[in-house]
């Protein structure tokens, strides 16, 4: 098929028609560039929801404490209930098919120094399963574990941010910080996806947090996530079930909605998952739309084209023009145009999105791109189904009788 | 060089239909030089249309250079159209963004021949119709007289066995007409079959046959005295 005359007939065609070549192009051009720009857009709002809500894993469970609005059991509402170890062996023995991973937490603000660097951070006692329920991914060293906790050592797993403000040009990983006054040795640093905050956070064993901050077996949260395997509505009878069970061992009223407080994640997730499916819909149908319209847009340029060059087909096949080179030389044309009008399209498209995309963020919309995948696959789609809207004109027009042809002015 | 035997050729006309060809019978020997006249819906130029395979004939045998014209596939009918004829039309039907070189060569690039051959043997019928210094010219940027020297330099560009005219002086001035004419009985002296359609008697004068079409049948077909085109120049 590649034959170098027919390009020099095809390039000549295109090049001493500007204004038909410019105007079908610029119909393939518009298409492709506002298919990537609405697309990278609702990619932009799809990535903040996901953001938002994508942190940390979909089926944890938040457990944490209140004061009593209600009497019950013969004492007096606006009892502080305090969560302990007991409260977690409890949870964690009553229902351990249910959990996946469990862990205390008890949040602390310090002051953490290393050399002349100072600044405050909060930390989070928490047990070795605290690493899976936050997705946190360990970097340099290891998390706290088990044998930390028997020994309550003094020990601490920082997050990259805490690294880069406090160590500067040096590693952290082995030295020793000191926290509000003791000395703790950074055995991990890690990294989280959430934003720049969960990085800042300090993760020390739960037991050793009670010993230095109040020498008791407090703590302040429970966090857990279920078993996968739970349905929704399994998920939420089992944040039921927990929450009841509490209220039992605390003595709260069942009606009581302050005392002991279940967030469960599963109810979030769910309208999350709605919401962006709905947008993962709106998406398809604008890109389906802005492609229709393109595709209609290339059909249009065909039929023109081929009704604009009715009497040269007409010459050509007097001078004996084979209906085949007719139907090449209007086909691989418009292709051509498709191909390259096309690419520019994808590349202003993509040029939007990169240089106006930042200042989309506050409007939720956040790193709006598009894959390349998404978009070859777009033109390729708008090329073929253009061909076949052009080949049928083409071929019409190369069957037509050449005086018939040769007739129309 | 071409046989016509028993033509008919009728065009559909709403629910009717018009009998324009009613049983035409010409022959042809190579090196004639011959005028096809006729009033405007004799059927002269449909029988030329039929005779360059630009149109078919609806019953009859139309025999070319030994070939049967018959049930062409476009494809076959492309071919022969490209090997057996030149056409010179009265409109010249140049394409108008290629230059007088590139229009001449067009015929060839059907044939196949390498660009460097098509730009040569262009150039060679270019210099032949006398207009090798307007070969980078659009037809827009010729005059009449030019664009219709351009078109048999395009129609002689494939060497045909047969040239073809419709009206090809139509639309030119008489001195145009007679330089136009000239060069046709020039080419003819050459040897080339030419047929031409017309309908004005000075232009008919100028070939050797004159064949009279009226109502779709032919009314009279004699050879005549060539007038010399150069004589009235």
């Amino acid at each position: 098929m590649f034959d170098i005359d027919l390009w020099r007939e095809i390039f000549q065609s295109i090049n001493k028609n500007r204004l038909r070549t410019l105007m079908s192009g610029f119909t393939v051009l518009f298409a492709i560039m506002l298919f990537t720009i609405l697309f990278g857009i609702a990619n932009g709002l799809q990535n903040t929801f996901t953001e938002a809500f994508g942190d940390d894993a979909t089926n944890a469970i938040f457990i944490r404490s209140g004061t009593t609005s209600k009497a019950s059991n013969g004492l007096q509402a606006g009892r502080r209930i305090q969560f302990d170890n007991n409260t977690f062996s409890s949870i964690k023995s009553e229902n351990n098919d249910n959990i996946e991973y469990i862990t205390s937490r008890i949040f602390k603000n310090v002051t953490a120094t290393f050399r002349n660097e100072t600044d405050n951070y909060s930390v989070r006692a928490v047990h070795p399963d605290q690493q899976f329920i936050e997705k946190t991914s360990i970097d340099e060293g290891r998390y706290i574990n088990q044998r930390d906790l028997e020994n309550k050592t003094k020990v601490i797993v920082i997050g990259s941010k805490v690294e880069e403000d406090l160590f500067l040009k040096t590693t952290a990983l082995g030295k020793y910080l000191n926290l509000s006054g003791i000395q703790y040795k950074i055995v991990g640093i890690f990294s989280d996806e959430g934003n720049d905050d969960e990085e800042r956070i300090i993760y020390m064993p739960l037991t050793t947090a009670q010993q230095v901050y109040g020498n008791n077996d407090y703590i302040d949260q429970i966090s857990l996530t279920y078993n996968p395997k739970l349905n929704f509505d399994e998920a939420i009878a089992f944040s039921n079930k927990l929450t009841s069970e509490l209220k039992k061992l605390f003595s709260v009223a069942v009606s009581d909605q302050r005392a002991i407080r279940v967030r469960n994640r599963a109810s979030e997730s769910q309208s999350v998952s709605a919401l962006t499916t709905g947008l993962g819909i709106i998406i398809l149908v604008i890109g389906f739309g802005t492609l229709i319209a393109g595709v209609v847009g290339i059909s249009n340029i065909m039929i023109f084209i081929v009704k604009e060059r009715t009497k040269e087909i007409g010459i050509r096949k007097a001078l004996g023009a084979p209906p085949k080179s007719i139907v090449f030389i209007i086909l691989l044309e418009s292709i051509l145009i498709t191909i390259i009008a096309g690419f520019l399209g994808l590349i202003i498209g993509m040029a939007v999105l990169k240089y106006g995309g930042p200042s989309l963020e506050q409007y939720f919309i956040k790193d709006a791109a598009v894959s390349l995948n998404l978009i070859v696959a777009a033109t390729i789609t708008l090329i073929v189904s253009g061909s076949i809207a052009g080949y049928l004109p083409a071929k019409k027009a190369s069957q037509i009788k050449p005086i018939i042809a040769l007739r129309n002015d | 060089m071409l046989k016509i035997n028993k033509l008919h050729k009728s065009y559909p006309i709403g629910d009717s239909s018009l009998h324009v060809l009613k049983g035409i019978n010409l022959e042809v020997e190579t090196g004639e030089m011959v005028a096809i006249m006729g009033s405007s819906g004799s059927g002269k130029s449909t029988l030329l249309n039929i005779i360059g395979m630009l149109d078919e004939a609806d019953s009859g045998d139309y025999i070319l250079d030994e070939v049967p014209i018959k049930n062409l596939t476009e494809k076959k009918a492309a071919i022969y159209r490209n090997k057996f004829l030149g056409f010179i039309f009265q409109s010249f039907n140049l394409i108008n963004y290629k230059n007088a070189l590139e229009n001449v060569a067009l015929p060839l690039y059907y044939q196949g021949l390498k660009r460097k051959e098509r730009q040569e043997k262009g150039k060679f019928h270019l210099t032949k119709v006398g207009l090798l210094e307007w070969a980078d010219h659009l037809p827009s940027e010729l005059s009449g007289g030019q664009k219709q020297r351009v078109a048999i330099a395009r129609a002689l560009a494939a060497d045909p066995k047969l040239l073809l005219a419709d009206e090809p002086t139509g639309a030119l001035d008489t001195t145009t007409s007679y330089e136009i004419m000239e060069f046709l009985q020039q080419l003819n002296d050459e040897g080339k079959t030419i047929l031409i359609v017309t309908h004005e008697e000075d232009i008919a004068a100028m070939c050797k046959r004159v064949v009279r079409l009226r109502d779709g049948v032919i009314e009279e077909d004699k050879k005549v005295n060539q007038v010399r085109a150069g004589q009235h120049v």
